[in-house]
């Protein structure tokens, strides 16, 4: 097989990572709607949970627990890492939703530039 | 024993506190709550800082778990020093809060306020005192998610926007930065600061570890709102509560600083990683460009909160130039501007605090006449203003100072005329504070303007003394700060140990 293809192929993993990471990142920068800022900013951390999980996973490895019968353990310590920062995702969506909330309830409109067209005049 | 156990009680204080203050629902109750816990830190940063200078780097394993694997907190001259400033300066403002914040958030929620303060506190102090560059990330998070609830709680309804920007930018520097450690985990298969700085010097460069640093060093410029990554900035301070403007100009931007100094000369100097990059000629040239612009901005505002949130950017821009330097001189300066910056912030966001407090309003405009019906509180702001123009006397001259020998040592003569250039700037955004506030006929709105309760005049006089004192007294700030830059710097011989120890296990 064509060497190229196979680095293409054997990191299809990356791949999916940088394409979850920009387009997540776009949506952020390019959405004037509040809660799909929300959902891009989701998506770009959720990218970074892959990168983290997906070189800890060796195939064929098991789980770190001492055995004779095994030699080729995974590491398990990105998933800790990726607990954690699921836990941070998800207080960051809830306070950025909180936050929409409330913007709403003050400004009547969850669009960003019909905000700052109004903010001009005050 | 308990000595030993101060690295852990520096963080988990304030976290209980916190869990305390949020079932309290009083404010006064949770005022005291937050007192308490933020007298007691200086005292413990303190204790600890006297132990490095005495014995040396402090290595603290959180649960009994050995570094590199476990988390380690590590306090050494650097981070003793700033977990002393963002502490020290917490605990002089705290007694402010109360009446400041009664006025400016409903009492159903001072309570959170507090909460969150507390909240927000924990995590500064621990992205500081930890080793552990996952760590940092979590605490970075805990200290920025209470930061946006405190900046929502403002009274103007713009607060909820700035707060929702904030997040929108924050997260995204967060997740860069827990990007750059990913892939130095992958690389190295170690989250500690140590333990990675030597690997990577094992592994020599390779182009993943360039990766790396644009994600870390984009992340944190992100936080410390390096010029242009600043637009959260002026927003979140101009319509936070003004207490919790003062306490964030402070130390948020301060330890984000202190996280960027961390990498750039623990982690990655010692490395050689930077060597045919142009990273100190990039951060010198956003540095100018912020002092410039930044400065440029602040003297076109019409808000003070604002205009000292644009001045604030400028400031910063000294502190990365020191760093950006990277020569004795240049790095003491951008460690004492640190300090002195925080203190000197601290005292102008105080006093426009104090202001809003009698005025209800921090609109240049309504200052006029405020000379005379406030002396104390505009006098704290002149002088504060003076240390911001770098004025002989006041401690923002003695960083300055450091800054341009730093520079000359380089033969940058244009380095010193663009900071002689923008503190001109500065004088004309200060002077024009000034000149309304001492030289205009009070207006209507100013009639019942008296200088505030002693609970918030105290604090704002003992920080304007000590913009005073570290003016003068430069061998304590200034001293200490050269001995941290001397030791980052030579941190290529001080890094052997610790890496010779990892590897006999």
């Amino acid at each position: 097989m064509n060497p190229f293809i196979h680095e293409l192929i054997a990191h299809y993993n990356q791949w999916i990572t940088i394409f979850l990471m920009v387009s997540g990142l776009y949506i952020v920068i390019a959405k004037d709607n509040m809660v799909k800022k929300l959902v891009g900013l989701s998506l770009f951390q959720t990218s970074v949970y892959l990168l983290y999980i997906s070189p800890g996973k060796i195939l064929g490895g098991t789980p770190p627990i001492m055995d004779p019968k095994f030699s080729v353990y995974s590491n398990p310590l990105p998933h800790v890492l990726i607990l954690t920062a699921i836990v941070v995702g998800v207080a960051t969506l809830a306070l950025g939703l909180a936050l929409v909330v409330r913007i709403n309830e003050a400004y009547g409109t969850i669009e960003e530039d019909e905000i700052f067209a109004r903010g001009e005049e005050e | 024993m308990s000595s030993s156990q101060l690295p852990a009680l520096q963080v988990v204080l304030p976290l209980l506190g916190a869990v305390i203050c949020a079932f309290l629902r009083r404010g006064t109750l949770a005022w005291g709550v937050a007192l308490c816990v933020t007298w007691t830190m200086p005292v413990i940063a303190l204790s600890m800082l006297w132990q490095v200078l005495a014995t040396g780097p402090i290595s603290y394993a959180m649960g009994g778990w050995a570094p590199p694997w476990g988390i380690e907190y590590r306090v050494d001259m650097l981070s003793g020093f700033v977990l002393f400033l963002v502490s020290g300066v917490a605990a002089v403002i705290i007694p402010f809060a109360r009446k400041s914040i009664a006025t400016e958030i409903d009492s159903t929620r001072q309570a959170w306020f507090y909460t969150m303060y507390l909240l927000s506190l924990c995590g500064l102090l621990g992205i500081t005192i930890t080793g552990d560059a996952f760590n940092v990330f979590v605490f970075l998070e805990i200290s920025s998610l209470s930061t946006y609830v405190m900046i929502a709680l403002g009274r103007d309804r713009r607060a909820l926007l700035a707060a929702y920007q904030y997040l929108i930018v924050g997260t995204i520097g967060a997740t860069f930065y827990v990007l750059g450690v990913g892939i130095l985990y992958s690389l190295t298969g170690s989250l500690n600061m140590v333990d990675i700085s030597s690997r990577l010097g094992e592994l020599g460069f390779q182009p993943p570890v360039l990766a790396a640093v644009a994600f870390l060093f984009v992340g944190i410029s992100l936080k410390l709102a390096l010029f242009p990554l600043h637009s959260w900035l002026p927003g979140a301070y101009a319509y936070a509560p003004s207490f919790a403007t003062a306490f964030l100009a402070a130390s948020a931007t301060k330890v984000a600083v202190y996280l960027l100094v961390r990498y750039f000369f623990s982690v990655f100097s010692v490395s050689q990683i930077f060597e045919g990059l142009p990273v100190s000629e990039i951060l010198i040239v956003l540095s100018v460009a912020g002092m410039i612009g930044a400065s440029l901005v602040a003297v076109f505002q019409e808000d003070v909160k604002r205009m000292l949130a644009y001045s604030s950017v400028a400031q910063i821009g000294y502190m990365t130039l020191g760093i950006g330097l990277a020569n004795k001189q240049g790095l003491t300066g951008g460690i004492v501007h640190l300090f002195n910056h925080a203190i000197t912030k601290a005292a102008l966001f105080l006093a426009v605090g104090a202001i809003v407090y009698r005025m209800k309003t921090c609109k240049i405009d309504d200052f006029a006449g405020l000379g005379r019906r406030m002396p104390l509180t505009m006098g704290v702001f002149v002088l504060a203003g003076l240390s911001i123009i770098g004025t002989p006397g006041t401690a923002g001259f003695v960083s300055k100072w450091f800054l341009a020998v730093g520079a000359l040592e380089e033969g940058w003569w244009w380095l010193v005329a663009i900071v002689m250039v923008s503190s001109l700037i500065s004088v004309v955004y200060i002077g024009r504070v000034i000149e309304i506030a001492w030289f205009r006929e009070a207006k209507p709105i100013a009639d019942n303007a008296r200088e505030p309760p002693a609970s918030m005049l105290l604090p704002m006089l003992f920080l304007a003394g000590c913009v005073v004192y570290f003016g003068f007294a430069t061998s304590m700030s200034a001293g200490y700060a050269s001995k941290a830059a001397a030791h980052l710097l030579g941190a290529e011989q001080a890094i052997e140990v610790p890496a010779a120890a990892g590897t006999k296990q």
